[in-house]
């Protein structure tokens, strides 16, 4: 129904987020959005690399632009922001003569550009379309109250990125009101959850992933949609370490949108992986959506 | 006196009084630098400029011509732009008929508040010149590549000729 | 001809990067020069003098001067000729300051490209013939279009000056923006106090037509005789019989609309007068909230007016007025803060504007001067500013300052004190702007008097949590990242050029910037005036003002208005098209294009011939290239002068 689009699940997604690259694939077959693996794509640089050398960088995000380029497709997503982030910005870096012609001399195949890294949300909402993912929607989330949050680096810097609203963005907020969830406004969604100082400082990430998780709660979400493995991770498994250092007691679960989106597509469970998860979203979920069930059938 | 051989092309400017006259001004009074090539000459409104005088200047010896005016509906003659940009339109597309290339002329329009604006056309019209280079002299052309020139523009609507 | 050529070095501005002396050198080989030299100011008393003495003796019949921009300094040199006995139409200037020296620092180049303007000068010149103006009688009315505080001082003066005037109004009641504010910076002095009396005063005053709730549809003709056709907007309300008593108001039943006047923080009824002050004071329909409208049924106002006013199928109506000069007046509208989406204004109701902020504060206001805050009616403790939301700031295509924040801001951290004693404002701000008398003292009062806390640094975002509003910026004078959980939110929204400014300037073929703010003619010495003769700018229009200034530009546009009119003739520019009438074969294709009508048939021994009305004529010369014959030629643009600057341009 629609044309091929290029899958670059990043590295999180063999690894830390399997549960969000599976229920991208399932959510994006069920719609129809025909997902095509990159046959031998490598890492994207990841914030390692740009931090090191640029043309680096470039030439290991270019290399995978060239493998989607040579498939002849025009547009490559992932689910991982910060892939993302690194796929757009050799596109843009390499638009430059002097640096594709430093970043080719790297590459085995020359990339002359041309093809589009995209999110998974982008490619979901640009691509299927809100109406139609709307249409295909089995299981209301009806009663489920959701808070979305986007990460920092979705859609920063906004030059760059060119999709939503850089400081309240409303892509996922979109999605998931069109599964039938009510979306709560939540002001921080494209604050920083600390990101990799988890390892070299949990107080930061404490502190910051802590206010989120507060604000969260204070404006009634059940639970919080993640689009980036990162963040997923600083929220999910790291708060019981918020918990610890700020003597909070918070137990908010913390699902990717794909996995609420496959719920809501009637996509088998076995295929979510919300097992993989620290706290398992599927209590405040059942519970959510039993309770709006006796209601309807109450009224 | 001639221009600066091997320095500078001779660009010749037709600029309306109120808005591209007033917007060089204000690019001057700004101090935002420019190549020297362009010389410009004032007239009241763009709808002032007889399309022959710019085939007059190119065929005399110009290597480019640029025009400039109000801003479509900002004229300060109301309509005088709108004549221009018709006429212009028409024009750029006969030169390629005279076996001029209509690279070497260009029209646009600049208010009297945009200096910068100035500055960035003329510098980028002069690099299209010197780009292009010296217009070839007419009595250096052939009959014959005058007729090929006009047949290629008749036959390929926009297709330049590189006399 | 005997031509005299004067190079000005404007001391170095010129005399910097073109060698002036071998410009003047290199004209004495043009074609009819006689004379030429090099002076170091020739706009000056002794400038002018030696090209006056220059004349007389070297019996000159013609002047080039290359300078500056002839749109500056053209006229100085036509009088100072015209003094020395020539006509002041035999001379022509080279623009050698904006166009050449000051653009390039190649000296060579610029010595090389002078020669070229100079020369191209001569050959207009040696074609140029004497004009002589003619005159044409105006017509003394004027028109001020915007009835803010700029526009009711302009209006004021020119009818205290005796001349009859027209103003204009968008809305149902002068006043604008002014009318809005609670208290002024920096007397705190009651804004509706010392604006009423000039609001009444232009009610009463018999020079003054008052067309409120009426845009300018179009505008023709020219200076000395503009006709100005203005749409009268429908009000539903016959005005002549309406006493603004206000019966109407209270027994409407659509009561929830947003108010316009008070920044839609509080409701309106559909039928309504904005405020008790109101001039005039006549009630307005709001057609697109209005039940007899929107629902075919309800005439209560109608049935509870006593003079039966209610007019529920009045029509807009164009009224058209002649006059002979016209006043923009049409002041600035605020900064959409919905764009600015980390502040969440028009999201969450308790971050507002500014101008929302004055409307609270004002006993005429929404809350009766009472301070509460949108959301629940809550009075704030904790008052939070942000300043320069939407002004100074790149990133949303706004780098200018709007002026008058600062100021305001600290009038409101002061007001927020007076109102409630125990409460707390803090402002964050970029730099503080206070350039005026007792300006910068006040805002040390805001701070030292009153507490204000003034935080240098920029807002990063803000939300809401439990009830209040989490501000978290920068202080980048303590180096440190600051959060104050604030109770009320207000933005110094930036000033906008007016909604429509554009299409306004487009009627009245002036020029606007990218912001839509007018341009003046001369950014210092011709702050009021326009391009276009007989139009003049005063308040915000041109760039953001204050009250002071926009006042203080009501009465110079006045003064200007007055000076033109101090003349019972004018004085039309004679370099307008003239008809050769042997070669006109009467096609009639000047008349279709002249934009002014300025051209007319006529018969001449039985044949038809184009003529030019010469005090109509405006001199653009669309007719001129129109003519297929090159019968009709636009004085000193000539067909011959403007090819022979293209020749001496490509042929030498």
């Amino acid at each position: 129904m629609s044309e091929a689009i290029a899958y670059y699940p990043g590295c999180s997604g063999l690894g830390t987020s399997k549960e969000y690259d599976a229920s991208t694939r399932a959510v994006c077959r069920t719609l129809g959005l025909d997902l095509v693996d990159i046959p031998d794509w490598s890492c994207c640089g990841s914030t390692p690399a740009h931090t090191k050398d640029h043309v680096l960088s470039a030439a290991l995000s270019a290399r995978n632009l060239q493998l989607v380029s040579g498939m002849g497709i025009a547009s490559a997503a992932t689910p991982c922001p910060s892939c993302l982030t690194n796929l757009r910005t050799a596109n843009h870096r390499m638009e430059a003569p002097a640096m594709a012609e430093k970043v080719n001399k790297l590459l085995d195949a020359p990339y002359a550009g041309g093809v589009e890294a995209i999110s998974v949300l982008q490619a979901l909402v640009e691509k299927v379309g809100l109406d139609e993912i709307k249409a295909a929607v089995r299981t209301p989330l009806t009663g489920l109250k959701v808070a979305c949050y986007y990460g920092c680096i979705m859609n920063r810097p906004p030059e760059l990125m060119a999709f939503d609203d850089c400081e309240n963005p409303m892509a996922m907020d979109n999605v998931l009101s069109a599964m039938g969830a009510t979306v709560v406004p939540f002001p921080l969604k494209v604050e920083c959850c600390g990101a990799s100082y988890g390892i070299p400082r949990q107080d930061i990430v404490a502190r910051l992933t802590g206010k989120l998780l507060d604000v969260a709660k204070s404006v009634g979400a059940d639970m919080v949609a993640v689009a980036c493995p990162l963040c997923q991770m600083n929220l999910d498994l790291r708060q019981g370490q918020v918990n610890r250092a700020l003597g909070t007691n918070f137990r908010i679960p913390v699902p990717y949108f794909t996995q609420l989106m496959g719920v809501a597509l009637n996509v088998a469970d076995e295929e979510l992986g919300f097992g993989q998860l620290c706290i398992d979203p599927r209590p405040v979920l059942n519970k959510a959506l039993s309770g709006a069930d006796a209601q309807a059938k109450g009224a | 006196m001639p221009v600066l051989t091997g320095k500078e092309l001779r660009i010749v400017g037709f600029l309306c009084n109120w808005c591209s006259y007033g917007g060089a001004d204000t690019a001057g009074v700004g101090r935002f630098g420019q190549p020297t090539d362009l010389r410009i000459i004032r007239v009241p409104c763009s709808g002032r400029i007889d399309p022959l005088f710019i085939a007059k200047t190119l065929i005399n010896g110009a290597d480019g011509v640029l025009v400039s005016g109000c801003h479509p509906r900002d004229c300060h003659y109301a309509e005088g732009n709108f004549y221009a940009r018709r006429r212009l339109e028409v024009l750029k597309r006969f030169l390629p008929i005279l076996g001029i290339d209509p690279g070497r002329f260009d029209y646009t329009w600049v208010s009297a508040s945009e200096g910068q604006r100035w500055q960035k056309v003329v510098t980028v019209f002069t690099e299209q010149i010197h780009a292009l280079g010296p217009a070839p002299r007419f009595d250096a052309v052939s009959a014959d590549m005058l007729a090929k020139a006009a047949a290629g523009a008749l036959g390929q609507g926009g297709n330049r000729v590189a006399a | 001809m005997r031509i005299g050529v004067f190079i000005c070095h404007c001391g170095s501005n010129i005399e910097g990067t073109v060698d002036t002396a071998t410009v003047a050198k290199a004209s004495l080989d043009f074609p009819e020069v006689v004379y030429a030299t090099d002076t170091m100011y020739a706009c000056s008393e002794p400038g002018q003098d030696g090209i006056i003495q220059a004349i007389k003796d070297k019996n000159l019949t013609g002047v080039v001067v290359a300078s500056c921009t002839p749109r500056m300094h053209e006229p100085t040199f036509r009088r100072a000729v015209e003094r020395a006995g020539l006509n002041r139409y035999m001379f022509e200037m080279a623009n050698i300051r904006e166009h050449v020296s000051w653009i390039g620092k190649d000296r060579e180049a610029n010595t090389n490209k002078s020669v070229d303007l100079v020369r191209i000068a001569i050959e207009k010149l040696r074609r140029d013939a004497p004009l002589s103006p003619s005159k044409f009688s105006i017509n003394k009315r004027v028109m001020v279009i915007g009835g803010g505080v700029a526009g009711i001082q302009a209006a004021l003066d020119c009818a205290d000056g005796g001349l009859q005037v027209v103003l204009v109004e968008r809305e149902s009641s002068i006043g604008g923006k002014m009318a809005k504010l609670d208290k002024t910076f920096p007397t705190v002095d009651c804004s509706s106090c010392i604006l009423g009396p000039k609001m009444v005063d232009v009610a009463q005053h018999e020079n003054i037509t008052l067309h409120a709730y009426s845009e300018v549809d179009a505008i023709g003709g020219y200076v000395g005789n503009f006709q100005v056709q203005v749409k009268k907007k429908a009000t539903y309300v016959d005005w002549t019989l309406c006493t603004g008593c206000g019966a109407c108001m209270e027994k409407c039943p659509s009561k929830k609309n947003p108010d316009r006047f008070n920044e839609k923080i509080g409701p309106c009824t559909s039928i309504n007068i904005p405020f008790p002050q109101a001039i005039p004071k006549k009630a307005v329909i709001d057609p697109t909230t209005c039940r007899q409208f929107v629902k075919g049924k309800c005439g209560v106002c109608a049935k509870v007016c006593p003079t039966g006013a209610i007019k529920y199928d009045m029509a807009d109506e164009i009224v058209t007025e002649d006059v002979g000069a016209i006043v923009a007046a049409t002041g600035y509208d605020l900064f959409d803060i919905s764009k600015v989406t980390e502040y969440g204004g028009g999201r969450y109701p308790d971050v507002i504007t500014g101008l929302q902020y004055e409307r609270l504060l004002s006993a005429s206001g929404p809350t009766g001067g009472h301070i509460k805050r949108p959301s629940d009616g809550k009075e704030p403790k904790n008052v939070v500013f942000i300043q320069c939301v939407g002004s100074r700031d790149k990133s949303l295509d706004r780098p200018y300052c709007s002026g008058f924040c600062c100021m305001y801001t600290a009038k409101q951290a002061i007001l927020t004190k007076d109102h409630i004693p125990d409460s707390q404002s803090y402002v964050f701000y970029m730099d503080i702007r206070s350039p005026g008398k007792m300006y910068d003292e006040f805002t040390r009062r805001a701070m030292e008097e009153y507490g204000a806390r003034y935080i240098r640094g920029r807002v990063a975002m803000v939300y809401p949590k439990d009830g209040k509003m989490i501000v978290r910026g920068a202080d980048t004078l303590a180096g440190t990242q600051v959060e104050v959980e604030a109770d009320l939110v207000v933005l110094a929204a930036g000033a906008e050029a007016a909604v429509g400014a554009p299409k306004l300037a487009e009627k009245l073929r002036i020029s606007y910037d990218k912001y839509g703010f007018f341009m003046e003619s001369h950014p210092k010495l011709k702050p009021v005036e326009t391009n276009t003769a007989g139009v003049y700018l005063a308040g915000s229009c041109q760039g953001p003002k204050d009250i002071p200034q926009s006042v203080g530009q009501g009465s110079a546009a006045a003064a200007k208005v007055l000076a033109l009119f101090s003349k019972d003739m004018l004085e039309s520019d004679p370099q307008i098209s003239r008809v050769d009438i042997k070669r006109c074969v009467g096609c009639g294709k000047c008349i279709i294009t002249c934009p002014f009508k300025a051209i007319k048939e006529v018969e001449f021994r039985g044949q038809k011939k184009a003529e030019v009305i010469e005090t109509v004529c405006q001199g653009c010369g669309l007719c001129t290239s129109t003519c297929p014959q090159g019968a009709i030629q636009l004085s000193h643009f000539t067909d011959n002068q403007i090819l022979a600057e293209v020749n001496a341009l490509c042929q030498s």
